[in-house]
């Protein structure tokens, strides 16, 4: 458990060095331009789109995060060949690679923490002094908690493509495994499609074979609750507890197989 | 040595802006000889709702607001380049600009923002505005309006100010006040609407068209509307309608003139110097009225301009 932590937090020191948290200052520079230049274009909606627009450049940065820095966690290591040395070390192949794993949701959960701060910073400006009347045309307020919502599922979509870059970059070369993570990432917000594409074939073994992947898939779609929020429509918790425990489950799933396959690699 | 590397810095930043002034020089110098082709604004390449929906993946919102923001952009283009041309004499006929297809991408663009965003409120509700004006000031598609409000109203079937918006385009645009006192109607019966579109229901079916009852309808739009934008049209309307008044009233007196005359009058000085008016008339919003053979309007230049097509009186008969 103390090696898992410890590998944990040199790999978020490593992403630190890595100079990954500067996609911070872009994200800032985005928001505060945005929030500028939409305010003189967009008739009254710019507190609606600054939040569309926090919310998935929050989104964009976290899953490229997460895919190339996924990506490179273990297969990294085996081109420095650093990975020996690494196994010399009395620790477990699990620990290694679940240290990694919880080293980049950390990198992940201090990101986005950052940039939800920065949009609220940036909300809280764009509705300073505006007249009650004007915010009732607003869906939802402009520092609405529920963006938190928004946030916490999210993260927990992060931790699925984290968990999938991190499964291919066990047995794969980080192109390959980018390219893959980011069409599963893709097609995880068309499960429900392929659910429906069951329906509409003639051919019952074609049938079977979109539901079982539709079910088999992530389900990403789950997650992405972003413009509910921002129209001010409720968000359960309990709705986010069953995604959150999704997340967990499909997590751990794709961890154990990632330790099955890592742990059974021969790095001679 | 420290020095050295430090005048090295020097004389590389020097270069380096000194290639950003050339490059954006060489820029100038290629547009002055070579013209860039104007982009076709105008072109759509997806116009599937669903389609683009599949191809935003997880940021169909963002696509929504982008596409939101072209449509504003575009709307705003046209009407800007429309009333220039307004202004100017008519080209010949052979090199006019065909105006049929003008705002011809409004719909398409507000259809994909609502498909994108389907809860996209001001996307209906401006978009609708948009769509119904009569041209220059817009494609004058009260239908498409229409079309677009029912769509707002499939995904949200109690949203009152949308069946607002619906009964007002019949009202103003189609004047076809039969439908609109039903939309009225069926608004003013939702929760939360408020108390004043009963009796507008009531005064369309009785009174549609009359100045008095359009005056009121725009006072209330004004009172209610929770966006400047709305608020300040139905204010624009609001002197429109003042400004119909005082015509009359000038028209009349500038048809008493010509009677006693014989002959119209054809500037504002005439009738200055006949005592008819103590000074050139201006509108509400302080421009001068133009005179065009004996007729009074607004002047293309006055924010009032074009006014509104007076609808018929909702109990007029034809001439029998």
């Amino acid at each position: 458990m103390k090696a898992t932590a410890w590998i944990a937090i040199n790999v978020f020191r490593e992403s630190v060095r890595d100079k990954v948290l500067y996609n911070l200052v872009f994200f800032a520079i985005l928001l505060i331009g945005a929030s500028y230049l939409i305010g003189q274009l967009t008739a009254g909606q710019d507190v609606k789109i600054i939040k569309d627009l926090g919310l998935a450049a929050t989104s964009i940065f976290g899953v490229f995060i997460a895919v190339f820095i996924g990506i490179g966690l273990v297969s990294k290591e085996v081109e420095r060949r650093s990975v020996y040395s690494l196994l010399a070390k009395p620790i477990h192949r699990y620990q290694l690679l679940i240290g990694k794993y919880c080293g980049l949701v950390l990198t992940l959960i201090v990101n986005v923490s950052i940039m939800a701060a920065a949009l609220y910073v940036v909300l809280a400006y764009m509705s300073w002094g505006v007249p009650p009347a004007a915010a009732r045309i607003w869906d939802a307020p402009a520092l609405d908690p529920a963006l938190l919502k928004a946030t916490a599922l999210l993260l927990a979509e992060l931790t699925i493509v984290t968990a999938i870059a991190l499964l291919f970059s066990t047995f794969s070369t980080p192109m390959l495994s980018a390219a893959m993570t980011f069409g599963l990432y893709i097609v995880g917000h068309f499960t429900n499609d392929l659910r429906n594409f069951a329906d509409l074939v003639d051919s019952p073994a074609a049938a079977r074979l979109a539901r079982g992947l539709s079910w088999a898939l992530p389900n990403l779609a789950q997650f992405d609750v972003r413009a509910d929020v921002v129209h001010g429509l409720p968000v359960s918790f309990g709705y986010m507890g069953l995604a959150s425990l999704y997340a967990a489950v499909y997590v751990a799933m794709l961890l154990a197989i990632s330790v099955l396959i890592f742990s059974r690699r021969d790095f001679k | 040595m420290r020095a050295r590397s430090a005048s090295a810095i020097v004389a590389a930043a020097v270069f380096a802006v000194m290639m950003v002034g050339a490059s954006i020089e060489l820029q100038a110098v290629r547009d002055r000889f070579y013209p860039p082709r104007e982009l076709d604004e105008d072109t759509l390449y997806i116009q599937s709702g669903p389609m683009m929906r599949r191809l935003t993946v997880a940021y169909n919102a963002l696509a929504a607001d982008l596409y939101w923001i072209r449509a504003i952009q575009y709307y705003g283009d046209g009407k800007r380049r429309l009333a220039s041309q307004a202004r100017v004499p008519d080209p010949p006929p052979m090199i006019a600009a065909p105006t049929s297809d003008a705002y011809s991408m409004l719909y398409p663009m507000l259809d994909l923002t609502t498909s994108l965003d389907p809860r996209f409120n001001i996307a209906y509700r401006f978009g609708a505005v948009f769509l119904a004006e009569p041209y220059p000031s817009g494609p004058g598609r009260p239908d498409l309006a229409v079309k677009l409000l029912e769509k707002g109203l499939r995904e949200r079937p109690d949203k009152w100010e949308y069946m607002e918006d619906i009964g007002f385009v019949h009202y103003w645009y189609d004047h076809d006040y039969r439908a609109a006192a039903e939309w009225f109607r069926k608004a003013g019966e939702m929760p939360g609407a408020p108390w004043w579109l009963r009796s507008l229901a009531a005064t369309t079916l009785a009174q549609g068209g009359d100045r008095q009852s359009s005056r009121t309808m725009w006072e209330a739009i004004r009172q209610s509307s929770e966006n400047d934008w709305l608020r300040l049209d139905a204010e624009r309307r609001l002197l429109q309608l003042q400004a119909l008044d005082q015509i009359d009233q000038l028209q009349a007196e500038i048809d008493k003139y010509a009677r006693r005359a014989g002959a119209p009058a054809t500037n504002w000085s005439t009738l200055v110097r006949a005592r008819v008016f103590p000074g050139m008339p201006v509108d509400p919003t302080g421009t001068p009225y133009a005179l065009d053979g004996g007729r009074v309007t607004v002047d293309p230049s006055s924010r009032l301009w074009p006014l509104p097509q007076e609808p018929r009186r909702a109990d007029s008969r034809p001439p029998s």
